[in-house]
């Protein structure tokens, strides 16, 4: 019965190849608004069809069984690329959905010929279905390696001065953050033997209680290593704020800008240099 | 049966270098040790180097402040060395600060602070 309907489907599919293709192109070319080359579209399709039209040939109908790899394969290809140009997951099922509309307008009218046509229409509700979930599946892989990004590019750590670095904190600290902050101040603290750091929260909007809390302990973590941390850029606001909730920085030197930290800085360097230069090392 | 962790004597300062996980008679034994080496040299400064360990629990975290506090009391002072980052965010999660603990990031540094503090001691002038 199975291999029945997927005979004729077959047929059917392999005698009007050329003809089916052209006008599947084209039905899909009118929901893209010509926003992918035709080229593209056609080469795409025709692999597609190919596809399908061997994996009917190896038998069945199941569009997750293994005849149907090569096909998935495809559509994971496909819906990645729709994807990441942009187009919405109703644009990408179409492409799939669309070849049910073209092969309705050749069917006669004979039970069979319908059956057959019920039944690859199952197949494509499901190789459509398995589309948007591909289609899902790369817009959550775009969005986290964004926010990784986002994460990197928005925790530098620059290197102000021979045994000076510099963390620029430009946004919100929550605890994420603020792990990730600290790691990388303290691998730079250890890589570039630096003895001072300079927290520069110029760009923080806020402080909070719980922004402070995160300055402190990434303050006594480099503490710990053996380096000095100031805290720079304090805005007037956030100096007000800061007493406001009476936040106690205790014995962190804090500077109202990153000239001020880093003169700070050099001179400590520099009284510990100048007993070093009187012959005591 | 555990190991001993050698104390070594670099003119008037002991090194301590830790190279394997401590198990906690070992911290025992090496927390007494050390106070008798530094009462048999009257050594003025004590180095301990943990650069070698990659988990610092509370316990060992703790016997680093009480160290540095006994040896304060027999007249030297401690420095800690090369703590690593990932130790220092564990001990930070912990609550653990060591308050009152010299740190440097590496030997090298640890020595010149010793060697530095030695000579503006009032003692040497």
């Amino acid at each position: 019965m199975d291999s029945d309907d997927s005979k004729r489907l077959l047929e059917l599919l392999s005698a009007r190849r050329a003809e089916l293709i052209a006008q599947w192109e084209q039905t899909v070319a009118a929901s893209l608004h010509g926003r992918l080359s035709t080229v593209e579209l056609g080469r795409e399709l025709s692999e597609l069809y190919d596809a399908i039209t061997e994996a009917l040939a190896a038998g069945g109908l199941a569009g997750r069984g293994p005849e149907y790899g090569v096909v998935r394969s495809l559509l994971v290809e496909l819906s990645r690329n729709r994807a990441r140009q942009g187009f919405t997951p109703t644009e990408t099922a179409v492409s799939v959905f669309s070849l049910k509309e073209v092969l309705e307008s050749l069917l006669g009218g004979s039970v069979e010929e319908i059956r057959a046509y019920l039944q690859f229409s199952h197949l494509l509700d499901d190789l459509g279905l398995f589309t948007v979930e591909e289609y899902a599946r790369t817009r959550e892989e775009i969005i986290s390696a964004q926010s990784q990004q986002l994460l990197e590019l928005s925790t530098p750590v620059v290197k102000l001065w021979d045994g000076v670095v510099g963390v620029p904190l430009v946004g919100t600290l929550d605890s994420a953050r603020t792990q990730v902050v600290m790691e990388k101040l303290l691998q730079a603290l250890l890589d570039s033997n630096s003895t001072h750091a300079i927290i520069d929260i110029t760009g923080v909007p806020a402080v909070d209680t719980q922004v402070a809390q995160h300055l402190l302990k990434t303050v006594v973590a480099a503490r710990m290593m053996g380096a000095e941390c100031v805290i720079s850029g304090i805005r007037p606001q956030i100096a007000q704020t800061i007493v406001g909730l009476g936040i106690e920085f205790g014995d962190i030197p804090t500077k109202a800008t990153l000239a001020d930290a880093l003169r700070h800085a050099l001179v400590e360097i520099d009284k510990a240099a100048s007993t070093r230069a009187a012959g005591l090392l | 049966m555990s190991d001993r962790v050698p104390v070594l004597k670099i003119g008037d300062i002991l090194l301590v270098s830790i190279q394997v996980d401590l198990e906690d008679q070992m911290v025992l034994d090496l927390q007494d040790d050390l106070s008798q080496k530094i009462v048999a040299t009257s050594a003025r400064g004590v180095v301990i180097d943990i650069s070698a360990l990659e988990i610092v629990d509370s316990f060992v975290g703790r016997m680093l402040a009480t160290t540095a506090a006994i040896s304060r009391v027999l007249g030297a002072e401690t420095v800690v060395v090369g703590m690593r980052p990932a130790v220092a965010m564990t001990l930070v999660e912990l609550g653990l600060s060591l308050g009152g603990v010299r740190t440097a990031l590496n030997l090298e540094l640890g020595l010149g602070y010793l060697r530095r503090a030695q000579a503006s001691s009032p003692e040497n002038r």
